[in-house]
């Protein structure tokens, strides 16, 4: 049992792109969800937007990079009209049920053989990233310090996706800081009291939607250029799912929950995962109790033990205030 | 009789900023509101002298069930008016059509002469006539600084572009904190203001929602059962905040099963029951009418022995409750 490998592992997913892909796509969810109240059971969808919009902008539709990633954002405001405006006058229970089933509408459109000369159908959209890499100002080679070492692609994508992270986080606080995050507020504690007071609470509520939505779209881009590569089939509900976990376990309704959520999700994930192949190795987990092949699932079963233990003794999260849940039972 | 109070516009002005300070300035509106409403006869439908809020035909039916059938209905600018009847008489869903928050089958109404039917409720409360509901609704993991500040309208920061720009709104809301504060003092929740909304009191609660309520600078307040749920040693004081409503110029249209409340403070009563107005009129005609009292008790008090009986019973009452209405005026 290699505990410097463990360490060196772990160390290294602290600021890794699945974190950095999660904490996006969990700072979109925590505007609808933390400070609005929206169930948007469908952040995927707006990642896919995201993706596909550079994907298939660069690669099927010729468009240079930039504009691939303005075609990114503009589908993902679309997107977020077009799932609002039927739904957001209506509880919030049906946008739930829209935003789930409309993330897999994409998932099966993109994926579909129809669109293969528009998405590349179920193997997705390759070679669109050099738009992207050819902008590295890193000369080749290792970059980091340590056991944070990265080659200069990775080291760049890194540094820009955080660097948006940081970003999107100012702006939420600053944001949620000023009268409109306060009617935001408003309108997840009651939206009705909010309207009776006089604020469009529709109009708002279109507003969190689609910024959330951005940021969504976001975390697609960093996905895409992560893998250099659209798969459909990552795009799945699961996504959601991991942002939802990723959020709540930060802290929902706090600008630093989802990043801090997202990391601590994403390293606990790698972290378990060693720790069984470590132990694994050294034969101290004998195959009657866990074949190799069944670690990568079995680290989610440990984790999300995990995170219900944390959800009993601390339900509101790693920064969110106790006093504060405890209110919520009006 | 002062009538002149009533009608002086700097009247107004100087109740808003000195509130049951000046114990005659009170009753001289007090007075003044009923000077106003004596010549009218107490009838349903009866129109008013100057009325602010007036409705036509106004029909709601929830599947086969006519929940509000209104054919005209008036409320006198300036006085506290009363909306009684027993459950499910429709007075909330009243309440709900001429607010925006429900749409009716048909009928329109008017605020201060501008025609409300179709519009969203944001904008019928931009428009002055600002409602509470009968399940208080503070806004509870917010400071109770923080729910009197969303009370108040035209915030330039409320806008998603000028938020990001904290010196576009940061005077306003000064401004707009020093009203909020000024309010919470004169319902004693001064102490509270950092508090969470969700750790005040039921009652507590109430006043909040009443002082948010007037942050929006209504001209019109209707409170949808303002005593609900609270203890009586507060009720003095919210009745005395209701009152001081009218002082300042507001008309207070308010839903309410507290007899003693309405009496106490209501210059006009009207009378709901099954959707209808019934009866309206001074509290003291009203409580004496015979089609309010079957309203609540039921115009006979014998059980029905049979079916035949009972509808008998039933169609009776109506003729009965319709035709007394129509005798008092």
């Amino acid at each position: 049992m290699d505990i410097a490998v463990i360490l060196e592992n772990t160390i290294r997913a602290l600021f890794n792109a699945e974190a950095l892909i999660l904490a996006l796509a969990a700072i979109g969810l925590n505007v609808h969800f933390g400070y609005t109240g929206l169930l948007n059971f469908g952040q995927v969808g707006f990642a896919a937007m995201g993706a596909y919009g550079i994907g298939s902008g660069v690669v099927y539709l010729d468009l240079p990079f930039g504009v691939s990633l303005l075609l990114g954002i503009a589908l993902a405001v679309l997107l977020a009209l077009a799932l609002g405006i039927p739904t957001l006058r209506l509880r919030a229970d049906y946008l739930a049920i829209v935003t789930i089933a409309s993330s897999e509408v994409i998932r099966l459109t993109a994926r579909s053989a129809e669109l293969r000369e528009l998405t590349g159908g179920s193997s997705g959209v390759n070679g669109f990233s050099q738009g992207f890499y050819s902008m590295n100002p890193f000369s080749p080679g290792s970059y980091g310090i340590g056991w944070l070492s990265y080659d200069a692609n990775r080291f760049f994508l890194l540094v820009v996706g955080w660097t948006l992270v940081a970003l999107c986080s100012v702006l939420v606080f600053l944001l949620m800081r000023s009268p409109w995050g306060r009617v935001l507020r408003g309108i997840r504690e009651d939206e009705d009291a909010v309207r009776s007071l006089g604020k469009n609470v529709v109009g708002y509520k279109m507003q969190s939607l689609v910024l959330g939505g951005i940021f969504g779209a976001f975390a697609g881009f960093a996905f895409a250029l992560a893998n250099s590569s659209v798969q459909p089939d990552n795009y799945g509900t699961q996504f959601t799912f991991l942002a939802f976990t990723a959020m709540i376990l930060g802290g929902a309704g706090r600008v630093i929950g989802p990043v801090v959520g997202a990391i601590v999700f994403q390293t606990s994930l790698v972290l378990v995962e060693n720790v069984l192949i470590q132990a694994k190795g050294a034969g101290y987990i004998s195959d009657r109790i866990l074949e190799s092949t069944d670690i990568g699932a079995v680290r989610f079963v440990l984790v999300g033990v995990a995170l219900m233990a944390l959800m009993i003794y601390r339900p509101q999260g790693l920064f969110g205030d106790k006093k504060e849940l405890a209110l919520d039972a009006r | 009789m002062p009538a002149d109070l009533q009608d002086e516009p700097g009247a107004d002005g100087v109740g808003s900023r000195a509130i049951g300070t000046s114990v005659t300035d009170g009753s001289a509106r007090a007075r003044a509101a009923a000077a106003a409403l004596a010549t009218v006869p107490p009838r349903p439908g009866v129109p008013k002298p100057d009325p602010i809020l007036v409705a036509d035909g106004v029909l709601r039916q929830f599947g086969g069930l006519t929940a509000v059938d209104v054919e005209h209905f008036e409320v006198q600018r300036g006085v506290i008016t009363a909306l009684i009847g027993p459950n499910g008489a429709g007075k909330t869903t009243f309440f709900n059509l001429l607010t925006g928050f429900d749409k009716p089958n048909s009928g329109t109404w008017s605020f201060e002469g501008k025609e409300l039917a179709g519009m969203p409720a944001y904008r019928v409360a931009r428009r002055g006539m600002v409602r509470t509901f009968q399940l208080t609704k503070a806004l509870s993991r917010m400071t109770v600084l923080d729910n009197m500040r969303l009370g108040a309208t035209g915030q330039r920061g409320e806008n998603f572009f000028r938020a990001l720009l904290p010196a576009s709104w940061t005077a306003q809301q000064k401004g707009i904190d020093a009203r909020a504060v000024d309010l919470l003092g004169r319902f004693k929740l001064d102490s509270k203001a950092g508090d969470f909304a969700g750790s005040l009191s039921g009652g507590q609660r109430k006043l909040l929602e009443m002082a948010r309520a007037l942050m929006v600078e209504p001209t019109l307040v209707m409170l949808d059962e303002p005593m609900a749920g609270v203890n009586p040693a507060l009720t003095q004081s919210l009745l005395g905040h209701v009152k001081d409503l009218r002082e300042q110029g507001m008309t207070v249209l308010f839903v309410e099963h507290d007899m003693d409340m309405v009496r106490d403070i209501s210059d006009w009563v009207v009378v709901m029951a099954q959707g209808r107005i019934v009866a309206e009129g001074p509290p003291d005609v009203v409580m004496a009418d015979p089609a309010v009292i079957d309203a609540y008790l039921g115009a006979h008090h014998d059980a029905p022995l049979s079916l035949e009986e009972e509808e008998a019973q039933i169609g009776g009452a109506r003729v009965e409750t319709l035709t007394d209405g129509r005798d008092e005026a």
